[in-house]
């Protein structure tokens, strides 16, 4: 599949390099300069594709193929049991739980990280003091090793001896008994916090970046104009920064659809299965279990998915953006 | 026309990202070439990566290629769970090191039925008579596929000082002293239980246990054959342990704590005096030693108890839970290597393995040589023992293993009942016939 929208893509600048070279020199040396120009797209192009083939085509035409087998991890793959793998994945109530709590996160994080990103965006853009501190502060988190904020968090989310619990109970915040990983009802919003803290500072930088493009002299003649603070952010800076908005919106999805690392770390998808995602289902099925093919079967569905919602909001939403410039 | 291009391209680049998280590897390649290479080069692999194990092995290894001329032996030594990983994939790849470690039960048989290990049965008749029954785990179908070298059991690791401070002055012998001591533990503010729940595993040895002891050694060993789960005191097995859970004798968020990883581990709580007590291996000293600063443990305070008897169990009192790793030779390996394995199992190295405490000896011959006092405590009950029951998620297999350790995960969070573990299990298992 990806094959098929890889090639196009791959060739597409080339061939736009060869037809503008064509009308540059078909006077000149005609033949043999085609000939060279075949060869150096050849040249720069397939490195690219044999990567692309070797780590991307392949391996997902192996996880594919592995969905329509019981494998058990070695010897041949033989056992073919068509679509029951899929059956099984999709009536398995921990694997349609784990695409619920995707969709959990997908959702939370557009609703809580994108004002919050952006109103520290907005102030971060302000002349303030310690400005280039207070920027580093938000975005350190972001360049911390997953794993290495994973296990520092674990360890402040511990019951009784982590210290957010002591400096929570000391100002008399209730703890939960079985500390807030523990507790199967808090242990997905707590994970939502923890990705909140790290990935603010994605969203943060993206718009800051998207701010500096923002010209000085819309803000000016706003202010000519007697616009007050509030007024040239909501009807200026905000609208030309939606196109930064909308590509953070797609990244944010597609790292929530495919979120691991730090649950696994934090939870390891419990406790009582309340924090699974697709990708902690497929990798406990699959290494963990040795049920290859249902692994298969559900990566194939995570990639379902999330193909399906790139390329809906590609359509959808990006496509204003891309229109408007083409 | 720029624009354009850059945000297909962002959607490309995604759904790569998306991909590679998806496929998890695996190929079909079935040709096993062996791992050693030529006919005179073993290649060894195991897990004794810290000293004084290492070393040990090294020596071994030396010796072997001393007392047989043209014979080479490749070590490698690595942390267990590197072994582990390394293994999987070497199965994958068909390009299984020469000699290696299995841990019985349903995966070896899986092993066995693809062709990857070599049948001791004869060749190494000699030693599996010294073994006696220890051997029984690693055998299919009345053949002998690997040499079983350390055999544990697991029971309740305690610390001495906390019991003693609680007022207990006799480790429980039945489920009611265990509450018993646990309601006592509790009335002088100490956490009586850590449980590495995270992991499910170490939460399911309360489930395997209560299984052994409410079920007879016929019922067990017929079930792990035949998969049969229909008779009644696999559900008075769940029942038990719901009583036992209803005590709440397990340390605050026991539901994501990991079994050996760090200071808030299971282990890691007993080790640092948190805890009353930890259901566990043989391997418990070496993990809390590990865990501690000192490098001691519980040092003078290691307790050990069996698991206690449960009221009307058919299961024998004196049965334990256990498991062991065993050296297995691939099929393609050179003929020396099944020597290798025997000599691995004589008399001179498994005494030396024992003086090591590198584990427990299955060879008689070495019992009086293990100096640690709570190992050696331990060697006594396992080779008590009437039978000694193969950790049950090893014994079925990964596939049935894993859906049972999930259920009773889900026990632990007061979210299956006893028949829910039953049901789970026979599940996992129907997909298998």
């Amino acid at each position: 599949m990806t094959r098929v929208t890889a090639a196009p893509e791959a060739t597409d600048p080339g061939a736009a390099v060869t037809r503008g070279a064509d009308a540059r020199r078909v006077t000149g040396r005609g033949r043999s300069g085609k000939r060279r120009q075949r060869l150096e797209i050849v040249l720069f192009v397939t490195p690219a594709l044999a990567l692309m083939a070797t780590f991307v085509a392949y391996p997902v035409y192996s996880a594919a193929r592995m969905s329509f087998y019981d494998w058990k991890g070695f010897g041949p793959m033989v056992d073919s049991v068509g679509l029951q793998n899929y059956v099984r994945v999709l009536g398995d109530e921990v694997f349609t739980d784990a695409v619920m709590h995707n969709f959990i996160i997908v959702f939370a994080s557009i609703a809580v990280q994108l004002p919050l990103g952006l109103a520290l965006a907005l102030l971060l853009n302000r002349r303030i003091r310690a400005r280039g501190l207070l920027r580093t502060i938000i975005f350190v988190p972001y360049v911390l090793a997953e794993v290495i904020a994973g296990v520092v968090w674990f360890q402040l989310l511990q019951p009784r001896t982590g210290v957010l619990e002591k400096m929570l109970s000391s100002v008399g915040i209730p703890v939960p008994e079985q500390g807030f990983l523990g507790t199967p009802d808090l242990a997905l919003a707590t994970v939502f916090v923890v990705l909140t803290w790290k990935y603010l500072g994605l969203a943060v930088l993206l718009f800051l970046a998207g701010l500096q493009g923002v010209p000085d002299e819309l803000y000016e003649a706003a202010q000519l104009d007697g616009a007050s603070w509030w007024q040239v952010q909501r009807r200026i800076a905000v609208p030309l920064i939606a196109p930064t908005i909308r590509v953070w919106i797609f990244l944010s999805m597609i790292g929530s659809l495919q979120l691991f690392d730090m649950v696994w770390i934090l939870t390891g998808g419990g406790p009582a299965n309340a924090t699974t995602t697709m990708a902690t289902y497929l990798v406990s099925m699959g290494t963990q279990r040795s049920n290859f093919g249902i692994a298969g079967a559900a990566s194939v569905v995570l990639f379902l998915i999330g193909f399906a919602m790139a390329v809906a909001y590609q359509a959808l939403v990006l496509r204003r953006d891309t229109k408007a410039d083409a | 026309m720029r624009r354009s291009g850059r945000a297909a391209l962002s959607v490309l680049c995604s759904s790569a990202v998306l991909l590679t998280a998806t496929a998890c590897g695996g190929s079909e390649d079935t040709s096993a070439s062996g791992g050693g290479g030529d006919d005179n080069t073993i290649t060894w692999w195991h897990n004794s990566n810290n000293e004084p194990g290492r070393g040990y092995y090294e020596q071994v290894a030396a010796d072997f290629e001393d007392a047989n001329p043209g014979v080479e032996v490749e070590v490698v030594a690595m942390a267990h769970e590197d072994m582990v990983d390394r293994l999987a994939a070497a199965f994958q790849s068909g390009d299984v090191p020469d000699v290696y470690m299995e841990r019985g039960g349903g995966e070896l048989a899986d092993h066995v039925e693809a062709g990857l290990v070599r049948d001791l049965t004869q060749e190494a008749d000699e030693t599996i008579e010294k073994l006696g029954g220890s051997v029984s785990g690693w055998q299919v179908d009345g053949q002998t596929y690997a040499l079983p070298f350390s055999l544990g059991v697991v029971g309740f690791w305690y610390n001495t000082a906390l019991f003693e401070q609680a007022g207990i002055t006799e480790p429980p012998a039945t489920m009611e002293e265990l509450y018993t001591a646990i309601d006592k533990l509790k009335a002088a503010g100490i956490v009586p239980i850590s449980v590495g729940a995270g992991d499910k595993w170490p939460a399911a040895h309360y489930w395997y246990y209560t299984a052994l002891r409410a079920c007879g050694q016929d019922v067990l060993e017929d079930a792990v054959t035949s998969l049969d789960f229909t008779d009644e005191c696999f559900v008075q097995a769940g029942e038990t342990l719901e009583e036992l859970l209803a005590t709440e004798p397990f340390n605050p968020g026991f539901l994501t704590t990991p079994a050996q990883e760090g200071a808030s581990s299971a282990s890691g709580l007993l080790a640092t005096d948190q805890v009353a007590m930890e259901l566990a291996g043989h391997w418990e000293p070496g993990v809390m030693q590990g865990l501690t600063d000192d490098g001691a443990g519980l040092g003078e305070n290691t307790g050990w108890f069996a698991f206690p008897e449960i009221e009307g169990g058919e299961g024998d009192p004196e049965a334990q839970l256990g498991g062991g790793d065993a050296w297995a030779v691939s099929t393609d390996a050179p003929d020396a290597s099944v020597d290798l394995v025997n000599y691995l199992l004589s008399d001179e190295v498994q005494t030396g393995f024992a003086e090591n405490d590198m584990g427990l000896p299955t060879n008689p011959a070495a019992t009086d040589a293990v100096s640690d006092p709570a190992l050696a405590q331990l060697l006594e009950v396992r080779d008590a023992a009437p039978y000694i029951q193969l950790y049950f998620d090893t014994a079925f297999g990964a596939s049935i293993g894993g859906a049972m350790n999930d259920a009773i995960a889900l026990m632990f969070a007061d979210q299956a009942t006893a028949q829910d573990v039953v049901d789970a299990t026979v599940q996992a298992a129907d997909m298998e016939k």
